[in-house]
């Protein structure tokens, strides 16, 4: 039976609202004095005491926590913006103090809440490593140790003495993960930073994060990928409103956080405020329309989606983009009209983009569009999770079968013979 | 959630693909790197005990010691970092002090009128100046030294008191560097040397303790008051004219002589000046009492720092993590 290595007793966090981002001037100290006697005197009439903790002026982003991982164990930690994840990361990780309960570690705890923490543009690559490698809690001889399977994972060759403001930001990222891959503690704390790279990188991050979880090291795992939690993760947590909403087996866990995402309205896409781009263009609405039905798309069906902009002057050289993820953050598709060779070199203020999709090879789910679009190069638009559709059950393949579920997002049309005699 | 790459270029169609399949499976066949496989030591494991925190704490050595390294290669960085695209690099090290005690020796010289005990007024300064620059860069840099590592102190735990406390060791070995200028120049002037010089090491101490408590106190505060970030520049000023540095102490009337002392760096520029220069009799009625405030500031510094460190990644925000 392997040792417990992270114990969480009813952890709990509070922050004051706006101690977040908000630095203190003086002069806000001053007033705060200046109104104190008033506040206390308010106080007193209504007779509660100030500063007991649980007023409007605070908020817990984490209360009542407890949780148990053995060593070796590999822990996805879900939940939506906001349920906690990241706070307790920090507790773990030892930046924060929790205002009550307790944890216990066993073992060196290494966290990537960003890789690169630590480069200075100014050194070269081989100075990063050893500077980088002794923040995130490396020992000299470790690093040295570790210098060329560094430098090779990395894959950056005979740019380790340029200074790595001259590298591109590929590189950067690579050598910042190289560095980070190789730390060797014996707790791993690890949020989302999979998400950079190219798509090789990647695939060579993911599996020195099984190599890693093949050592019994023990990893939690925070992301809102939930193909890369069920690949890694042995168990998981559901986070919601700083409590653990439940724990358990990943893929029950996974879809248990599914159900709670896909309860949540979300907001029209007019009005999303986070946008990226020069805002050249506005996306408006995005609509689905199935064979003369709006609101829903039909598996086999003929569809169209249609995205409404508004500019604020008539554009040039136009091109749009969607990607269509499953509801795992699994990418199914890409639409764009550079792909099918028709371009928009001017557009009037006004209109609307239309993307049809023959027999629509979809398999039945919920999905989630990113829209994508630049004017002369330039980023214009660009919001992630603009929308989302549901594909209902229909006939793709015309003889009135579903494929079964997991096998992918998208249908292959195809066809079987047995021949005989040949 | 995997997104569409940052940029606005027009991309071709085999980038478009690789960002299609973010993430790919584990059981698809993955490259694994040849590096040797990592594995846990299974002795002395470190057990940490995380829980909420409360009073006053002064400083845990034993940790501290344990992140020597780190301490290192903090250090390191400022001072590689500080001489990048300098074309006279580590010069300037030298060229500061003696630029501003020529600027000092034409200016003040006729003024304060004193050249006391036959010493050139050059070296006079010189004595006094190295130490300053010692103590004024350290306040300057470790005030905002936390602010400017705040990706640092928002992403990996160590103790924070590392940022101030190597900011002040790369001051220091600006100061050892110059100090073979003072040697020179001491030298070259035939200035004999006296048995009191063995006493420098000690006025060294204080001169690090006075800057190291100054340091933490600033570094602190700033956090919380970027005000203070601000009144750097003329607290430098007033902390220079208030410190002996142009003049001699001898010309502060004697009722003031007391207050006057409570400036730490009072008592290590006279300290400095009576070790290396030989001045006739020990200053103890200033060195005294800037022994005492340097103290009191070093403690006082250090348990402010421990006490507020708690909330530091809190107010300083938490970037995108």
């Amino acid at each position: 039976m392997p040792e417990t290595a992270i114990h969480v007793e009813g952890l709990g966090k509070r922050y004051r609202i706006g101690q977040y981002e908000k630095y203190r001037a003086l002069r806000d100290t001053l007033t705060d004095a200046m109104y104190a006697p008033a506040r206390m005197l308010s106080a007193l009439m209504s007779g509660k005491r100030n500063g007991s903790g649980r007023g409007a002026n605070y908020f817990w982003a984490l209360s009542d926590v407890s949780m148990d991982i053995r060593e070796g164990e590999v822990v996805g930690l879900i939940g939506r913006n906001g349920a906690g994840k990241s706070t307790l990361l920090k507790i773990l990780s030892r930046l924060t103090e929790p205002t009550q309960g307790r944890a216990r570690i066993r073992g060196r705890v290494g966290s990537l809440l960003e890789v690169g923490t630590g480069f200075h543009p100014e050194l070269t690559g081989r100075e990063n490593i050893y500077l980088s490698g002794a923040i995130l809690g490396m020992r000299k001889r470790e690093i040295d140790r570790n210098f060329d399977a560094i430098v090779d994972f990395a894959e950056m060759g005979k740019f380790v003495d340029t200074p790595v403001k001259f590298y591109s930001s590929g590189m950067y990222v690579r050598l910042a993960f190289a560095v980070a891959a190789h730390l060797e503690p014996e707790v791993l704390l690890i949020d989302e930073v999979l998400a950079v790279g190219d798509a090789g990188f990647q695939k060579k991050c993911l599996g020195k994060m099984d190599d890693i979880a093949g050592t019994g090291r023990t990893i939690i795992f925070v992301s809102h990928n939930m193909a890369a939690v069920q690949n890694l993760c042995t168990s998981a947590y559901l986070l919601s409103d700083g409590r653990v909403a439940a724990s358990g087996n990943t893929n029950e866990i996974v879809s248990q956080y599914l159900k709670e995402v896909s309860s949540v309205e979300q907001k029209p896409l007019s009005e999303r405020t986070d946008r990226h781009g020069s805002g050249k263009i506005r996306f408006e609405k995005f609509r689905v329309l199935s064979e003369g039905q709006e609101g829903f798309a039909v598996f086999g069906n003929d569809t169209r989606l249609l995205i409404s902009y508004t500019a604020s002057a008539p554009l040039r050289n136009v091109h749009i983009s969607m990607g269509i993820y499953t509801p795992f953050g699994q990418a199914a598709a890409y639409l764009s009209n550079e792909l099918v060779g028709k371009f928009f070199e001017e557009a009037p203020r006004e209109g609307v983009f239309e993307c049809r999709i023959d027999k629509l090879p979809l398999i039945p789910g919920t999905y989630s569009v990113n829209v994508f679009c630049t004017v002369n190069g330039v980023i214009a638009d660009y919001v992630k999770d603009a929308a989302r559709f549901t594909v209902q059950d229909g006939d793709f393949y015309g003889s009135g079968k579903l494929p079964p579920k997991d096998y992918g997002a998208v249908a292959v049309r195809h066809d079987f013979d047995l021949l005989t005699g040949v | 959630m995997p997104c569409f790459p940052p940029n606005g270029r027009p991309r071709p169609l085999d980038i478009d693909m690789s960002f299609v399949f973010h993430y790919p499976t584990m059981d698809s066949a993955l490259t694994k790197d040849g590096s040797e496989k990592p594995s846990i030591r299974s002795d002395d494991i470190p057990v940490f005990d995380i829980r909420p925190t409360s009073g006053w704490r002064l400083l845990d050595v034993r940790e501290l010691w344990s992140y020597r390294e780190l301490v290192y290669f903090l250090t390191w960085r400022d001072i590689k970092v500080r001489y990048k695209q300098t074309a006279l690099g580590v010069i300037w090290v030298l060229l500061q002090p003696v630029a501003m005690m020529a600027l000092f020796t034409i200016v003040f010289r006729r003024v304060s009128g004193v050249s006391p005990d036959g010493i050139p007024y050059s070296i006079f300064t010189l004595t006094a100046l190295l130490p300053w620059q010692l103590f004024s860069r350290a306040i300057t840099d470790s005030t905002t030294s936390l602010v400017t590592d705040q990706k640092l102190i928002t992403r990996v735990y160590f103790p924070r008191i590392i940022v101030p406390i190597s900011t002040v060791l790369a001051a220091i070995v600006d100061f050892l560097i110059a100090s073979i200028l003072l040697l020179a120049i001491v030298v070259y002037y035939g200035i004999p040397l006296h048995a009191q010089i063995i006493w420098t090491p000690v006025f060294f101490v204080l001169m690090i303790v006075a800057a190291l408590g100054t340091g933490f106190w600033l570094s602190a505060l700033n956090v919380e008051y970027r005000d203070v970030s601000h009144t750097i520049p003329f607290l430098n000023q007033f902390w220079f004219f208030l410190t002996p540095i142009v003049y001699s102490s001898s010309i502060v009337p004697d009722r003031w002589r007391f207050l006057y002392s409570l400036n730490p760096m009072t008592g290590v520029v006279e300290g400095f000046r009576w070790s290396i220069l030989g001045t006739a009799h020990r200053p103890d009625n200033v060195i005294l009492p800037s022994v005492a405030v340097a103290i009191v500031l070093l403690i006082s510094g250090t348990v402010w720092f421990r006490r507020r460190e708690r909330t530091f990644v809190d107010i300083i925000g938490s970037g995108s993590a």
